[in-house]
């Protein structure tokens, strides 16, 4: 079943035009993040029309696999290059995340682009998703994660499950 | 007077909710602010990251590196004999309380209201003293 607040999926897709005569074609491999097959596919067109001379009825999909995550308990940080439209123009951006798998992370980069700059999933291109190490990540948000004795304390805390006291005589109390 | 709990690595933590709700973990890592890297096992839940709003901080931590593995952790786990002071906490007697009540078949259900009652008459009558002794006063 396909949900859109999902995580995302990595595809491996990889087409090549179809030639009139019988030469040899390029072959043309992409990574693609998408929450099913058909949407992966889709984005694939789109964006191998972009880049190549090619159009969904003059190729073929030669294969796609479906990537799964290598180190699922490793923590990692990304470094993700993002292509958007805002409403005014064509930007680049270099956003990171931390996270535990790449499709974990570029779901949070849609999500926080929706967050920050009102882009769109359709308005958002993916250029680029590498694991960066830790003393080269540039983000200070990131950054401060970096710390092996780090700990903080969950300061007033609201527990909005709590289903069994809903009116309560007193304040309940919000502390640990 | 400030926080004792933190969210630590070697934190151990209740699962409030989810699909492990009930079960102590351990954070081993921290992800970020919302979410850890949180590993079971001696409470059976495998590694994996979970959001903070589900998890409830125990006064209980143990001696873990960043990122141990799991044999790790269950060694130091076990060294701090987590799960055996957990189920001497009021916290879990209070949980298993909990529990028990809603098993109760119906017979259950009459001997504790039975026993309730007869806890009831016992408190009723040493009021009933203490009124008269004000009387008289």
């Amino acid at each position: 079943m396909r949900f859109k607040c999902a995580e995302l999926k990595e595809y491996q897709i990889v087409g090549k035009p179809l030639s009139k005569t019988n030469e040899k074609t390029p072959i043309y491999k992409m990574r693609i993040f998408a929450p099913d097959e058909i949407v992966a596919k889709s984005r694939f067109w789109y964006f191998l029309r972009q880049l190549k001379k090619v159009r969904k009825v003059n190729g073929e999909i030669l294969r796609m696999t479906l990537v799964s995550n290598s180190s699922p308990t490793k923590i990692k940080n990304f470094g993700i290059w993002v292509r958007y439209d805002s409403r005014s123009g064509s930007h680049n951006m270099y956003r990171e995340y931390r996270d535990v798998s790449t499709t974990g992370a570029v779901t949070q980069c849609y999500r926080d682009m929706a967050a920050r700059h009102r882009a769109r999933a359709h308005s958002i291109q993916i250029m680029k998703v590498e694991e960066v190490k830790a003393g080269d990540c540039k983000r200070p948000i990131i950054k401060q994660m970096h710390n092996s004795t780090l700990k903080f304390p969950l300061p007033h805390r609201i527990l909005k499950y709590n289903k069994k006291s809903i009116f309560v005589a007193e304040r309940p109390s919000t502390m640990q | 007077m400030g926080f004792t709990r933190f969210v630590e690595i070697g934190r151990v933590a209740y699962v409030a909710f989810g699909p492990d709700e009930g079960k102590l973990v351990a954070i081993v890592d921290i992800i970020d602010q919302s979410r850890v890297l949180a590993d079971g096992p001696c409470s059976g839940v495998a590694r994996k990251a979970i959001n903070l709003k589900q998890l409830h901080l125990t006064k209980f931590t143990i001696q873990i590196a960043p990122s141990s593995r799991s044999g790790a952790v269950r060694k130091a786990w076990e060294k701090a004999e987590v799960s055996k002071k957990w189920e001497e906490t009021t916290w879990a007697k209070k949980l298993e309380a909990r529990k028990k009540r809603t098993q109760l078949n119906d017979f259950d259900r009459f001997k504790l209201m039975k026993a309730k009652q007869a806890r009831n008459r016992l408190i009723t009558i040493q009021a009933g003293k203490l009124r008269k002794q004000l009387k008289a006063n």
